[in-house]
């Protein structure tokens, strides 16, 4: 992994913007180059929350990502906006608990599906949606090993003094490795 | 230290505590609010005090009052709040006193937006209020730059007894990064011999004013200070000795440029950037290193390509010098080179 740039994005309350600061956490932990910019503004209560988050060996120059390596996506607006923008071959993650199954895709990007706010409904940790698409993402991806994502993860909320949730967090992170 | 993960916004405020500030008076205003949230708990836990003003020029006028007594004092603003600031600029210029002012740029004139812009170069750079004045303009390109010229700002302010701007903007204010604070440094506010200390009964009273023209040699003394303070030029070159075209860049437009200079050689353009550092002084040094160079262009996030003057200035008549601009948009790669190929091809005619 020379350079990655990943949008995160979905509704207010899903966990984008942690998914974000998760990923850009287990970057620098390895020492890399990492930058996170949030969408910021006058947003609506339940509307669309986004960031861009990049991570590299090298420099990182703009903090805006005109064609992103992976779009991590939580519900249909985000696909929406950011789609088009994924670089050919790029990876697009979809929460398909919420998006519609019949939605057609770009043929020239890889798409992989987990239901994510059911698995964490099923793992009664109804916030970690989030985490199960980031097992997906460590899954489909050579962003990060899966096993350095999670410890990545644990040490990162423990950091943080939430350290009770991580069993109930990790227990999102692999099924959304396993994808179901 | 270990590095943590800051939004620029507040890495600036941490490293402004690291360097000993402990008075802070501030308006809120996007994108620089959080500026004003972190010291709003954490001025607090180092025992130093935090005021949201009523405005933003009592924000200054208390800066001032903070600074005459020798603290290391901080405001900070954005768009029409920073103009607000400018009367009181001019008074701490006038009084001899140090203080740092930051300016988050956003974008546009009157009340503009709360994007990312850097609009405010003329306003930085000429004195932004009445009077015949300049002030040191420090311009970070990253949050450890936010955290590493706090304390250098400081520095500079009391080494000359003048404020020092830091022209920061939002994408640099709003954006996470890795950032290592500075170590933590005490400023003894007494230590200099000329501020405000209170007076016992029969001692000698003390005066900070803001009209010095009672100096024996006033004038002598204020071109003497800005002589000093142009020799404060800091800068950075990146691959400008053998550039045919050359890049000015500050801020976050210089990290885009930087990428710009890799992607145009690998493709054998030769490229250069200068990076301003300091905006007033302009390092016209840097310059000197430009020998092979056919043409500048400036790349700024604003449309009338202000700091061209300062380029004009810096490598005379001889060159074609020009400007790409960005509204809205951080500027990009393919642009830039666009441009630069552009002005190589009227160049060579």
């Amino acid at each position: 992994m020379a350079k990655k740039e990943i949008i995160c994005a979905g509704f207010g309350g899903q966990g984008v913007l942690t998914a974000g600061m998760l990923l850009i956490n287990a970057g620098m932990e390895q020492d890399k180059n990492v930058l996170f910019y949030p969408s910021y503004g006058s947003e609506m209560r339940g509307g669309t929350a986004n960031c861009t988050v990049k991570i590299s060996d090298g420099l990182i120059a703009s903090p805006i990502s005109k064609q992103p390596d992976i779009l991590f996506t939580m519900n249909t607006p985000a696909i929406d906006k950011f789609e088009e923008r994924l670089k050919p071959g790029g990876l697009l993650l979809v929460n398909s608990s919420i998006v519609p199954e019949d939605r057609t895709y770009r043929s020239d990007i890889t798409v992989v599906k987990v239901p994510a706010t059911d698995i964490a409904a099923e793992v009664a940790n109804p916030k970690g949606a989030n985490l199960v698409m980031l097992g997906a993402l460590a899954a489909n991806s050579d962003l990060f090993s899966i096993e350095y994502m999670e410890e990545a993860i644990v040490s990162f909320f423990e950091k943080k003094g939430k350290g009770k949730f991580n069993e109930k967090n990790v227990a999102c992170y692999r099924r959304g490795v396993q994808g179901k | 230290m270990a590095k943590v993960l800051l939004k620029g916004n507040e890495a600036l405020a941490e490293a402004a505590l690291a360097a000993g500030c402990r008075f802070y008076s501030g308006y809120p205003i996007t994108p620089q609010t959080e500026i004003l949230e972190y010291l709003s708990w954490r001025m607090d836990e180092v025992g130093g005090e935090f005021i949201q003003a009523e405005s933003e020029l009592a924000g200054i006028n208390m800066v001032l009052g903070a600074a005459a007594a020798g603290a290391r004092a901080l405001t900070t603003s954005s768009g029409p709040g920073f103009s607000l600031k400018q009367e009181g600029i001019s008074y701490l210029v006038a009084a001899d006193l140090p203080a740092v002012i930051v300016d988050v740029m956003r974008i546009g004139t009157g009340l503009g937006d709360i994007a990312q812009g850097q609009g405010d170069y003329w306003q930085l750079t000429r004195g932004g209020g009445h009077g015949d004045y300049h002030t040191l303009v420090l311009a970070p390109a990253s949050v450890q730059e936010n955290a590493d010229m706090m304390a250098e700002a400081f520095d500079l302010a009391e080494k000359y007894r003048h404020p020092v701007l830091i022209a920061s903007d939002a994408a640099i204010g709003q954006m996470i990064e890795a950032v290592e604070i500075p170590a933590f440094v005490e400023h003894n506010i007494d230590k200099f011999d000329w501020s405000i200390k209170g007076c016992k009964k029969g001692c000698e009273q003390k005066k900070i004013q803001n009209v010095y023209y009672t100096h024996p040699d006033y004038e002598g003394y204020l071109a003497d200070k800005y002589r000093q303070m142009e020799e404060e030029q800091r800068y950075e070159n990146i691959q400008v000795e053998d550039a045919e075209l050359v890049l000015v860049a500050y801020g976050i437009s210089s990290r885009v440029c930087r990428e710009t200079v890799e992607i145009a050689r690998a493709e054998g353009l030769k490229l250069g950037l200068i990076r301003p550092i300091t905006l007033w002084p302009f390092p016209v040094k840097a310059f000197k290193e430009a020998k092979a160079a056919k043409a500048f262009l400036t790349v700024e996030m604003n449309i009338l390509g202000q700091m061209m003057d300062d380029v004009k200035l810096a490598v005379g008549s001889n060159y074609l010098v020009d400007h790409y601009g960005s509204i809205f948009e951080i500027p990009e790669t393919d642009g830039i080179i666009a441009k630069a190929k552009e002005m190589l091809k009227k160049e060579g005619k």
